[in-house]
């Protein structure tokens, strides 16, 4: 191999040199676009010695020049790009400055133009609770909130004239036959829509919108909504009951809490309970009832009492969005007002 | 219900700890909605003779009154009172006593003069809530002592119980103490007797007419009564559990009540000396305690004077005003009874008047009590009237009706399955026991008699609650379900909350409007009002009619928030409607309706347009089918070919200036039975096609009345398989145009299926779709 000096050499050792000079020193991109045309263009100073590449006899002499170009145009290249981008970034720089904006504002104009919407508390309560049970394996139940005197009271161990009605204060609907249609007072005829139409085993819980006659104040409305439970299934016990009731307590309002079952007493469950939950500090929160659902109430939804047993529970959702955002007046949360509305986002 | 501590320690060696019992209440199921303790003595009030009273010139609204409080020395005390004079005995709080409200007796002075104390009225004392002067005790009260023991007022403490509908028998102390004398494991005393029957026999004649309403009829004779006051600590137990103290004979009546839980009542019985229970007579009147006249109904019970067949009282609820013992009483006919539960409610509810006695027949009373309410009775009144005597040989008449203990059933086996816990059967026997069941066992069944107080327990699941309450339930323990069902939502639960989070995506607010009306709300906004069901018992008259529509509320929400300065708001609301139907039940759906203040035509379609994107649905817009109290000219019907799936348009501004609502509204109303049950299959995925594509416009002009949908689909089946999409860009109107006739400029982006469109292809295409256009009625804009 031999590395000779031809003048062509040292013509490209030049013209490399120089070519960097020039493109360092170009101040516009325009200017370094004319830069770099003149030298690597088909009058430049390398094309003039890649012409003349065929008058160097030596095969491999030859070669070994050609070669030299290319790695000659190819650091041209490098310092074009380097030169480029710094251009750019000055040139950029000035643009961006003048686009300034101050986020600030235009965070406060964005907010006037298009915020979201808002769910009413009471959906967002209800569809938090249905999240927590259907994590613990239960499925939704819904029906008509409109109901028979049949499904409201007479199915739930409660035939007509018994005592227990005067329990709820009901709203009734005018029929044919008076008293038979009924606004529900409670969620719990869905239990038995449910045992008529799903085939056991059953894990539902059917929230809902219930009516009583009662005079709005600050805790009460004469509409408000209820989440029923209902378990059936072969050897269902009442320490099922309050292992579930136990489960809910912690996936809803978390590890630290826990629950408890008290004697009570309903038509439709036996044993009954109320359940209360125990939060951090020690105080309890009476929630709601529960208890072993009634053989009555098994056989009027067409089931056998001796091959299913099962358990149901209910409490309110308005007092959980209650309690949940420190809402003094219930009514408040049913004024459909938007300067009520707008604080929950 | 309320119960007295002290009541409930004279019948069984309960701990005198009111924490202790109020704990042990609860986990029985007698929920203790308050605890109240009172009567507590006051150390440092004592009893105090006024030996003098002077008056200063300086001082005109107070007395100075010398007190002498037995200790011989003479104390001087400023008191503003004016009901006392020298002589009387007066609580005295000496220095240095702290008062109930807190306030400590310090030497205080008036004019430079001190005093020593203060002169105490009933209200500082703490024992009522109003006084009209000092309390002036007894003249025969020795002197330094607590006026507290002076007045025999116990300290107690009243336990207020939120009793549950099946526990009638804890409308008595007794049956209140039974269940905690077996939570404790101490024998139950029972109310403290002090004679059984020891005159000669005494019977009166009774006859019952309606045997279906009583059951029993029992009338016990005591001789050697006088009317007079009760002893203090009888009027006190009555007035810490919310009676009034009348005399002696009632007051005993009423205490043993209280304490026994059986209703009874205590006739002269020179004046009634036979008894005839009978059904009243349609139009007969009685005059009851209360002092009010009844029209009696033919389903009334009545307990009448035998001698004459005339009313002496309401059976189960009141006695006659005129059949009232008086001074001059010395014998008396004390009837217990047991009348069935249903006919006293009844009787109770028509009469407006639930009285302590109608409370505890219409639960359910316990046949078999009247002996000891008698002897409790006799033993009450013997503080006053020694000579008092209970006479033998009392008249029982019972009927059919008359429960006769039952006998339940369980086996041990049966209790483990429901409570998911094993208790071993001779604790089950210990416990039915302990609160007054009779029990036997036979292998795996315990067989109990019920007793007559719990009418409650008819069947094993009644037992098995009585052995779960007494075992304890936090003693049963916690287990989970093996559950092989899956946690999810249906499909309709899970299109709904996508729809729930597309209209907060829009920007708009969920309400929740009242589903009740008043009349005329429905044609207020343009709706029939024929389909609508009313409310038989409705709580106001504005609220009697169950919606058929969603949006008389939510425009009533509208207007409320435009009236509160917030002129731009979307509301949006999912919720039942109840048309009439011809069954039973209305035909009820879920509905949605969006309103937006300031919306248009095009607020709604543009929200209607999300919807169908993100539930995968379609409709048509028919404009043919004005909806009722739509603006007639901008709105539509949304159609599945005859079928009504919701509306779409503004409001009719008629409607918007009878409501007063500023300003357009849009509205969008959607049947969610039909668009949330649909389960779109899953879109098949199509390649890309790569080959480019070319955009062709094209400007008609077209008649105002052809609707742009008409030339849209003609230009969609003229460009047929390589329609990439279409899109009306521009509308104009005016200049150039003729008067009815608008511009549409269509954009149809074409593509080649199978190769790039040639030149030739696409002029083609062009043709085409401007002649489909040309016989649709319009014209290729030049």
């Amino acid at each position: 191999m031999t590395s000779a000096s031809t003048p062509e050499h040292g013509q490209l050792a030049q013209a490399l040199a120089d070519g960097i000079v020039q493109i360092r020193e170009a101040t516009t991109s325009d200017q370094l676009r004319t830069v770099v045309s003149a030298l690597t263009g088909k009058k430049g100073p390398i094309a003039s010695i890649k012409s003349s590449l065929g008058k160097v006899a030596d095969i491999e002499a030859r070669k070994e020049l050609g070669q030299l170009v290319n790695d000659a145009l190819a650091a041209l290249g490098v310092a074009t790009d380097g030169r480029s981008r710094e251009l750019r970034a000055a040139e950029f720089s000035s643009q961006i400055e003048s686009e300034r904006v101050d986020m600030t504002e235009v965070a406060m104009s964005a907010n006037v133009e298009r915020r979201l919407g808002r769910m009413h508390l009471v959906t967002q309560a209800m569809e938090r609770l249905e999240d927590v049970f259907i994590g613990l394996g239960f499925q939704i139940a819904e029906g008509p909130e409109v109901e028979t005197d049949f499904y409201n009271f007479e199915a739930l161990n409660m035939p007509p004239s018994h005592p227990a009605r005067s329990m709820w204060d009901t709203l009734f609907v005018e029929s044919d036959v008076d008293g038979s249609v009924v606004l529900r007072t409670h969620t719990s005829p869905v239990q038995i829509r449910v045992m008529q139409d799903w085939p056991p085993p059953i894990y539902a819980v059917m929230p809902g919108r219930v009516f009583r006659k009662e005079t709005p104040d600050a805790t009460h409305m004469p509409v408000f909504h209820q989440i029923e439970g209902l378990v059936i299934d072969r050897g269902i016990t009442f320490a099922d009951l309050a292992g579930t009731i136990e489960s809910f307590t912690k996936a809803f309002f978390g590890p630290g809490f826990t629950s408890r079952l008290r004697p009570s007493y309903f038509p439709f469950t036996e044993p009954s309970a109320e359940f209360d939950i125990r939060r951090h500090d020690g105080t309890w929160i009476e929630l709601g009832g529960c208890g072993m659902v009634h053989p009555h109430v098994l056989r009027a939804g067409g089931l056998d009492p001796d091959e299913w047993s099962g358990f149901a529970f209910g409490f309110g959702i308005d007092r959980m969005a209650k309690e949940r955002h420190g809402i003094n007046d219930i009514r408040d949360m049913y004024s459909d007002d938007v300067r009520f509305t707008e604080q929950f986002s | 219900m309320k119960v007295l501590l002290s009541i409930l320690r004279e019948m069984a060696d309960l701990p005198n700890d009111p924490d202790a019992v109020a704990l042990a209440l609860n986990s029985l199921g007698l929920a203790v909605e308050e605890m109240d303790v009172v009567g507590v003595p006051i150390p440092g009030v004592v009893t105090a003779r006024i030996v003098r009273m002077e008056k200063h010139p300086d001082a005109a609204k107070v007395t100075r009154c010398f007190v002498d409080a037995g200790d011989g020395e003479e104390r001087h005390v400023w008191c503003g009172a004016t009901n006392m004079q020298p002589g009387d005995i007066v609580p005295l709080a000496t220095l240095g006593t702290t008062m109930p409200n807190g306030m400590e007796i310090a030497r205080r002075g008036i004019l430079g003069i001190d005093s020593e104390g203060m002169l105490c009225s009933e209200v500082e004392l703490g024992l009522s809530d109003e006084s009209a002067g000092l309390l002036i005790l007894p003249t025969d009260s020795p002197l330094g002592v607590s006026p507290f023991e002076v007045l025999g007022i116990e300290h107690d403490v009243i336990f207020d119980l939120d009793l549950t509908r099946n526990r009638a028998d804890c409308w008595g102390h007794l049956g209140v103490a039974r269940d905690l004398a077996a939570h404790f494991g101490v024998p139950l005393r029972g109310p403290r007797i002090a004679a059984a029957s020891s005159g000669s026999n005494k019977s009166l004649d009774v006859v019952i007419d309606a045997p279906e309403q009583c059951g029993s009829f029992t009338i016990s004779y005591i001789s050697g009564a006088s009317v007079g006051p009760s002893p203090r600590w009888v009027a006190s137990r009555l007035a810490h559990l919310g009676m009034r103290s009348i005399n002696n004979v009632v007051d005993a009546s009423n205490l043993v009540m209280l304490e026994t839980n059986q209703p009874n009542h205590a006739y002269d019985a020179d004046v009634v000396s036979s008894f005839r229970i009978r059904l009243a007579n349609e139009g007969e009147t009685l005059t009851t305690l209360d002092g009010q006249t009844r029209n009696l109904h033919a389903h009334d019970l009545l307990i009448c004077n035998g001698a004459n067949n005339v009313g002496v009282g309401l059976a189960g609820v009141m006695g006659d005003l005129h059949s009232e013992i008086t001074d001059k009483t010395t014998t008396l006919a004390i009837e217990s009874a047991w009348f069935s539960p249903d006919p006293i409610r009844y009787s109770a509810i028509r009469h407006g008047l639930r009285s302590e006695a109608s409370i505890r027949f219409e639960r359910g009373t316990d046949p078999n009590a009247w002996q000891q309410t008698a002897e409790r009775f006799v033993t009450i009144l013997r503080e006053t009237c020694p000579d008092a005597t209970l006479h033998a040989g009392a008249t029982v008449v019972q009927t059919a009706s008359c429960p006769v203990p039952v006998s339940v059933d369980v086996s041990v086996k049966r209790i483990e399955a429901l409570l998911g816990v094993r208790i071993e059967s001779d604790r089950i026997v210990s416990i039915l026991n302990s609160i007054g069941f009779v029990t036997t066992i036979k292998g795996d069944v315990v067989t109990s008699i019920v007793p007559t107080w719990r009418p409650d327990c008819t069947q094993d699941v009644d037992l098995i609650e009585e052995v779960a309450r007494h075992f304890g339930y936090d003693n049963i323990g916690k287990t989970v379900p093996n559950s092989t069902v899956h946690g999810r939502l249906s499909n309709m639960q899970a299109r709904r909350r996508i729809l729930r989070r597309v209209l907060v995506g829009l920007g708009l607010d969920e309400a929740m409007p009242s589903p009740f009306l008043a009349a005329g709300d429905l044609a207020t906004v343009g709706l029939p009002e024929d389909n609508v069901l009313r409310i038989a018992n409705p709580l106001v008259a504005e609220e009697s009619i169950l919606r058929t529509s969603l949006r008389p509320g939510i425009l009533r929400s509208l207007k409320y928030n435009q009236s509160h300065r917030a002129p731009q708001i979307g509301l949006w609301e999912i919720g039942h409607v109840y048309p009439k139907s011809d069954q039973q039940l209305p035909d009820e759906t879920e509905q949605l309706i969006i309103v937006v203040a300031g919306g248009d035509v095009e607020t709604s379609l543009a929200q209607w347009n999300a919807i169908c994107d993100a539930l995968s649905v379609g409709t048509q817009l028919d404009q043919s089918r004005i909806p009722a109290g739509l603006h007639a000219g901008r709105s539509a019907t949304l159609a599945r070919g005859k079928k009504v799936v919701g509306v779409v348009g503004e409001i009719d501004p008629l409607v918007l200036d009878i409501l007063g609502i500023e300003g357009r509204v849009s509205v969008l109303e959607v049947d969610l039975s039909v668009i949330l049950n649909e389960e779109p299959k899953p879109v098949q995925a199509k390649d890309i096609n790569r080959y480019p594509s070319s955009d062709l416009d094209l400007a008609f002009v077209v008649e105002d009345s052809i609707p742009a949908s008409t030339l849209q689909r003609a230009l969609r089946q003229a460009a047929g398989k390589q329609l990439v999409s279409i899109n009306l860009f521009d509308v104009y109107r005016g200049k150039g145009v003729a008067e009815g006739f608008r511009s549409l400029a269509f954009r149809l982006r074409v593509q080649g299926v199978e190769a790039t469109l040639t030149e030739s292809e696409l002029a083609d295409l062009q043709k085409a779709c401007v002649a489909a256009a040309t016989k649709a009625g319009a014209t290729l804009r030049a």
